[in-house]
């Protein structure tokens, strides 16, 4: 055998071993992207799904008539009129808003602290602990939630309530945000179960973005003769702020899909919008899971997907918004 | 820790519901304030066991599994009879999703049976995909006037006016007038009514809202016709829980609430609850026996169509629900066939005797035979399966 062919027998089973190679990642970059297709396609399956289940009903009343009203009442609609609309939806985005919103005034403060305290404060043996017990949070089960909202959480709102009522409602615009009498299942008690089950994702994205503070700052800040607190807030809090304000929108969007336990502390009022936050309503995942299995009326089923359509399109900009600011945090500061 | 605690609390409150659930009749309290009561709930009334003769043998060849959807209302009932019916070889599987999700279940040809606590409208009966649909009327439930008002024992006095105004805001304090002179005797608190409804669709605010409909002036204005009866409605004010579970549990953790749930479940949930005026004008304490009261002396059109409520028997609970089982009249696969008309058959004789020990209440005698009557319409390719012989023909 000459040196040549040698050679040549050599080359080519190296062009056999490269095209192989080249096989090998062609079937495995043919794989990775078809499961980041399947979430694509299900996200855009599900979308198209949400809007052809609810079309009927939006041709048939108008788009607009659904946002215009604030009054849900499946039992008066009739299959032959359009007018006037009997599924107004303005106040589930309203209790839905509002439930969230008290939920992050609670929890944002909280979990910032928290944070804080894990990342920079506590006993480095504490710090992994801490963490995962606030992960924990995010495991209970969200009926366990409501359960306990009710029969443990309840009871103590009471008499909290009842006070709030007798400070403050006689002011006049605070007043009626305030107003009584206080039942059990409200806004109020279930936006109070929302801030807790918010609080681990708020939690764990502020801990990620106040990690990520240069350590070099924060020591020259020591060394300038900063106190701890003084480091903290010209180091770290400074320029996290958009961080937090990321992290509260993400937190703002699980706090807006949230069903059961919500549904089990909202008093499920669909009627109108109520001022107090005493008082009773419903929010967009609540009249969804409360009416769906029974939805019999003209329109009724499709009505609730119009509820479901309006839901996603909502928690999506929350969601991607919040993922922005998070992102560019991150570059900025790495 | 604390995590762990939650998880420990919440598992023995759901022990607790589901032990609940199963709790044996007591007697209800007397009368505890305002008119008397006549005695309608006696302690030996309550077991109630009809001991009805099943006349025919079960058909060979059944299949071993039925599956069944719909009223949670009945599902103590169904779940019972699924358990002690489970040795006679046929396992039926019963899910409570509500009756109009039964209703729905049925028509679409996913369950064997549905059930229902009112009747199909013709349009649903129209809608159905396997032709015509048998109503059988299966066992009796009350629908318990449930409240929690401090000092309060159960027996406080109602009418349906009083109820339907409370129920539209127009009556907001327990001390209300209309409320006293009902109940002179009693010392009512100057507290505020927190009205419980129902927020899913469900057939006990059906049952209960035909009752208002029918007797409450004040309701009707006020929701209009035909939307003051049926399985949704537009309530007027008011706190909405999900399930039966839900209204209980709210009514038991609210002060100064008053809601509307089947009489098991406020039994199992340890509420005290009201007697209410009946067409004869005597308050009525719901129990098993003022239920099969209210069936006596109604006349069912040939269909079996019919409601419950307001019915003019001396001692009938005027809130009385019926269940009925949706069954196909045309049977395709035989197997599923035969064991739907055993299981039926059973739950209609030997079954009757089981109901009164969770507080429902059996068929009496005329509604059994015309529930049987219903069971030998059912067909398999077009002929009768069994004719039992019954004394009431409809």
């Amino acid at each position: 055998m000459s040196a040549a062919s040698h050679r040549a027998g050599v080359r080519k089973a190296q062009a056999l071993q490269q095209q192989r190679l080249r096989l090998g990642d062609s079937v495995f970059r043919a794989i990775v992207a078809g499961s980041a297709a399947i979430v694509l396609l299900a996200f855009v399956a599900t979308a198209f799904f949400l809007v052809r289940k609810s079309w009927p009903a939006l041709s048939h009343y108008g788009v607009l008539s659904f946002v215009g009203s604030s009054r849900w009442t499946p039992s008066t609609a009739v299959a032959t009129t359009a007018h006037p609309n009997p599924y107004g939806v303005l106040q589930f985005v309203y209790g839905t808003v509002l439930t969230s919103v008290i939920a992050m005034l609670l929890a944002v403060p909280v979990a910032v602290g928290l944070a804080l305290y894990i990342t920079d404060v506590a006993p480095p043996r504490l710090r992994k602990p801490l963490a995962y017990v606030v992960d924990l949070f995010a495991a209970v089960p969200s009926v366990v939630y409501g359960f306990w909202g009710i029969f443990a959480l309840l009871p103590v709102l009471h008499p909290i309530a009842d006070h709030l009522t007798s400070w403050l409602g006689g002011i006049p615009v605070v007043g009626k945000v305030f107003a009584g009498p206080f039942f059990g299942p409200s806004y109020f008690a279930a936006g109070i179960v929302l801030a807790i089950m918010v609080l681990p994702i708020v939690t764990a994205i502020c801990r990620e973005v106040f990690a990520v503070a240069p350590v070099a700052e924060k020591e020259a800040a020591l060394a300038l003769g900063a106190t701890r607190w003084e480091m903290l807030r010209i180091s770290v809090l400074k320029r996290s702020t958009a961080g937090i304000f990321g992290a509260s929108l993400l937190g703002l969007g699980r706090a807006f899909g949230e069903t059961i336990a919500v549904t089990m502390l909202i008093g499920n009022s669909v009627l109108a919008i109520t001022t107090s936050i005493f008082g009773q309503g419903a929010t967009m995942p609540s009249v969804i899971a409360n009416e769906f299995t029974e939805a019999t009326e003209p329109f009724h089923l499709q009505s609730l997907f119009v509820v479901g359509t309006l839901l996603l399109l909502i928690t999506l900009v929350i969601n991607v918004l919040g993922k922005l600011v998070v992102s560019r945090i991150s570059e900025t500061i790495a | 820790m604390i995590l762990r605690k939650t998880l420990l609390a919440a598992g023995a409150l759901v022990a607790l519901l589901a032990s609940a659930s199963v709790g044996s009749a007591r007697p209800t309290t007397a009368a505890a304030s305002g008119a008397a009561a006549p005695v309608q709930c006696s302690t030996k009334l309550m077991t109630l066991r009809p001991h009805y003769p099943d006349p025919v043998k079960p058909l060979a060849g059944a299949a071993s599994s039925l599956s069944g959807a719909g009223s949670t209302l009945a599902q103590p009932v169904i779940n019972m009879w699924a358990k002690a019916y489970s040795s006679k070889g046929t396992n039926v599987a019963y899910q409570g999703i509500g009756s109009g999700g039964g209703v729905s279940q049925i028509s679409a040809q996913t369950v064997d049976f549905g059930d229902s606590d009112v009747p199909m409208t013709d349009a649903q009966l129209a809608a159905a995909k396997g032709g015509p649909v048998l109503h059988i009327p299966l066992v009796l439930g009350a629908v318990a006037m449930a409240y929690n008002v401090k000092g309060i024992k159960s027996g406080l006095n109602f009418d349906g006016e009083t109820i339907g105004k409370m129920f539209t805001g127009q009556i907001t304090k327990w001390n209300d007038p209309a409320i006293k002179a009902l109940n002179p005797k009693a010392n009512l608190p100057d507290e505020t009514i927190a009205v419980v409804h129902r927020s899913d669709g469900s057939g006990t605010t059906g049952v209960f809202t035909d009752y208002l409909t029918k007797t409450s002036p004040s309701w009707t204005s006020k929701l209009g016709t035909p939307g003051s009866q049926g399985t949704v409605v537009a309530w007027p004010t008011g706190i909405g829980a999900k399930g039966s579970d839900g209204v209980t549990g709210l009514i038991g953790q609210t002060e100064g609430s008053f809601g509307y749930v089947e009489l098991q479940y406020a039994l199992a949930g340890h509420l005290t609850y009201g007697n209410v005026k009946n067409k004869k004008g005597t308050f009525i304490t719901p129990c098993p026996a003022t239920s099969t009261a209210a069936a006596q002396k109604t006349s069912f059109p040939a269909d079996m169509r019919a409601s419950l409520t307001w019915k003019g028997a001396a001692l009938a609970y005027p809130i009385t629900a019926t269940t009925f089982a949706l069954v196909y009249q045309n049977q395709t696969d035989a197997g599923k066939a035969k064991a739907m008309v055993n299981f039926l058959t059973w739950a209609l004789t030997t079954g009757q005797n089981f109901p009164a020990t969770i507080n429902y209440a059996p068929m009496g005698k005329i509604l059994q035979q015309r529930a049987l009557g219903q069971v030998n319409k059912i067909m398999l390719d077009g002929k009768p399966l069994v004719k039992i012989p019954i004394s009431f023909e409809g």
